[in-house]
């Protein structure tokens, strides 16, 4: 209690000295909390954004069908399940049909993927909803990436040429209905969603189809050999793999930004036992043990580093939660980077990252104060009295 | 004042540094007794010994030979622990630069030695306070070193080393660093001291205006006892 006691008068009367280093240290925890928040965010963003879009809550696959490779897609539908037909039409699953077909932007042929999904679909964001408005040719809708790579505008037309059941080609033109935008771009480049209902009349497929989405209700479960289920965990295995990757180097970045705190800590007590030579031989004449010093320099750096923690607090709450609630506004769409970056990141400041941080930083900072302060009880007293340097 | 108990008692002793490939011998064969109460000091050019011998007596150094009694505890003898408690209860220092806490008020260095003894907040205050009037300076209970003078300085020093009322204060130059007037202030301060409490003052000095002061004088020149004689003052 009596080394707290000192460590804090000392600390205090210090003044700029010790709220310097404070403040350093303190924007080591705001730095560190809000980067990993960033991260985390923007983790948690993707993987919803990824099930909002793409996956739902749990898909039903043709066993035939793989999504790496398009030469499967051919034989890869069959008949909705009866059981579930009365959920398809209330718009609770999407069933989607899935083609290879070509277009012609601008007079070039270029590979895509036609999807057929329902315009009553509530499962996906996909804004279906426009396919029911009053357009004469096949409505189409196509994502950002999509029409920004091949100059495509709403209510545009677009030659589409597929091959139907019978591997005999057929043409349409197809009017952009709507341009969506998402940060999942899977669903995006190289993509036109079309109503499933078309799709299957123009494949010659009436009631097929090649997945079925499930949203939050459950369903029922799928008998027979023409349906494998596959589940929320497996159809996001890959995002889950680019996080576990990404947040490897969330890590490294969290011990940099550890390690320059310390270092800063670091170079502060090996200072202050330098230029208090003096002051600890004092110290010593004065009853204080040599181990009791010691215990006082390493006190005063650990709290510095509760000291920085309160002074975080006090600027880094209301900026973290500002944050948390304004979201932090991105740059330009990377999906470069492996997972997409929406145009604001709303960061996510777990309990545990907060509370980690904190105890991480005190018992590195004591430890990291404890190192060089050892050398005290190495000191001549006698010496140090005369502020002799050792 | 004086008594004929015995509180610091030295034999033989002998201290020696290495210096280079050999020893340097900075104490040789010293044998000295100072009763309690004793207004006296160790004189002596630079070099003779006189701060080794503080150091000794204040239990920060050891001897390499021969015995020191201190409070009738061997010096040799003491763990690191020991050693601390009785600087801590019943040994002042008084210093040539003062070493007052930087960062400490006047109230809070005088405060430091009754933290370490764990004494209670309202005790405590009652001795800082008493000791900073003792010294002249109750009005300077805010004020950090750096916004006293040398004397200043020196006094919270003394109120430091007497707060806890000790049974030895040694000063080692405590005046070497003042000016003629504040030296004769700080001496009357401990002076008096020495006479209303009783408690043993043992200077090490080569400074003429507290050799005026000293009731006994020990002169040392190279590390031994050269003279050792009372001096009567009114």
């Amino acid at each position: 209690m009596l080394t707290f006691k000192l460590a804090i008068r000392n600390l205090l009367g210090a003044g700029l000295r010790t709220w310097l280093n404070v403040f350093v240290l303190s924007l080591s925890y705001v730095v560190i909390i809000y980067i990993n928040g960033m991260l985390h965010g923007w983790d948690i963003q993707a993987k919803s954004d990824m099930v909002h879009w793409q996956t739902g809550e749990g898909q039903y696959w043709h066993k035939n069908y793989d999504p790496l490779d398009p030469f499967t897609l051919s034989g890869s539908f069959a008949p909705i399940p009866a059981s579930l037909k009365d959920k398809a039409d209330r718009g609770e699953i999407a069933p989607v049909l899935v083609s290879m077909a070509s277009f012609y932007p601008e007079g070039r042929i270029q590979s895509i993927l036609l999807k057929g999904i329902p315009a009553n679909q509530k499962v996906l964001d996909l804004p279906t909803s426009a396919f029911s408005g009053n357009i004469p040719e096949i409505p189409a809708l196509i994502g950002k990436r999509m029409a920004q790579a091949n100059k495509i505008s709403k209510g545009d037309l677009i030659t589409v040429r597929w091959r139907d059941q019978n591997g005999t080609f057929d043409a349409a033109d197809v009017r952009v209905a709507d341009i969506f935008d998402s940060n999942v771009p899977t669903i995006d480049a190289g993509q036109i969603w079309i109503p499933l209902d078309r799709m299957q009349s123009m494949l010659g497929i009436p009631g097929e189809a090649t997945l079925l989405i499930r949203g939050k209700e459950p369903w029922p479960a799928l008998t027979g050999q023409e349906w494998v289920a596959k589940d929320l965990k497996e159809l996001t295995a890959e995002i889950d793999q680019i996080i576990k990757t990404k947040s490897m180097g969330s890590s490294i970045l969290y011990v940099v930004l550890l390690l320059l705190a310390m270092l800063a800590i670091f170079d502060t007590q090996v200072l202050s036992i330098f230029r208090r030579q003096k002051e600890i031989g004092t110290q010593i004449a004065l009853g204080m043990t040599r181990w009791q010093v010691v215990r006082l320099f390493t006190a005063e750096g650990a709290m510095n580093a509760v000291l920085a923690a309160i002074v975080g607090a006090l600027y880094g709450i209301p900026f973290l939660a500002g944050q948390a609630k304004n979201g932090i506004p991105m740059p330009q769409a990377t999906d470069s980077m492996g997972l997409a970056v929406a145009d604001k990141i709303i960061p996510v400041y777990s309990i545990s990252l907060i509370l980690i941080t904190i105890v991480f930083v005190l018992i590195t900072a004591t430890i990291v104060s404890y190192i060089p302060s050892r050398r005290i009880a190495k000191m001549n007293p006698t010496e140090a009295i005369k502020g002799k340097i050792q | 004042m004086e008594s004929n108990h015995t509180v610091i008692s030295l034999k033989n002793l002998v201290k020696t540094f290495p210096m280079g490939n050999r020893d340097f011998t900075a104490l040789n064969g010293i044998t000295l007794n100072f009763s309690h109460g004793e207004f006296a000091g160790l004189v002596g050019p630079s070099g003779s010994g006189k701060t080794t011998l503080l150091n000794i007596i204040g239990t920060l150094d050891s001897p390499t030979e021969g015995e020191a009694f201190v409070l009738d505890q061997s010096v040799k003898l003491l763990t690191q622990k020991k050693a601390a408690q009785l600087r801590s209860n019943r040994i002042g220092f008084i210093f040539q630069t003062f070493n007052l806490l930087p960062v400490y008020s006047a109230f809070e260095n005088v405060e430091f030695p009754l933290l370490l003894q764990r004494m209670n907040a309202t005790q405590r205050k009652k001795a800082v306070t008493d000791a900073l009037e003792w010294v002249g300076l109750a009005d300077k209970t805010k004020s950090r070193p750096a916004q006293l003078s040398g004397g200043e300085c020196q006094r919270v020093a003394i109120a430091r080393a007497i707060v806890k009322r000790p049974e030895i204060v040694l000063a080692d130059e405590p005046t070497a660093n003042l000016d003629a007037e504040n030296s004769h202030n700080i001496l009357q301060t401990m002076e008096r001291l020495n006479k209303e409490l009783g408690t043993t003052f043992l200077f090490a000095t080569h400074d003429e205006k507290v050799i005026a002061y000293l009731r006994r004088i020990v002169k040392l020149v190279d590390g031994k006892v050269a003279s050792d004689q009372l001096v009567e003052r009114k």
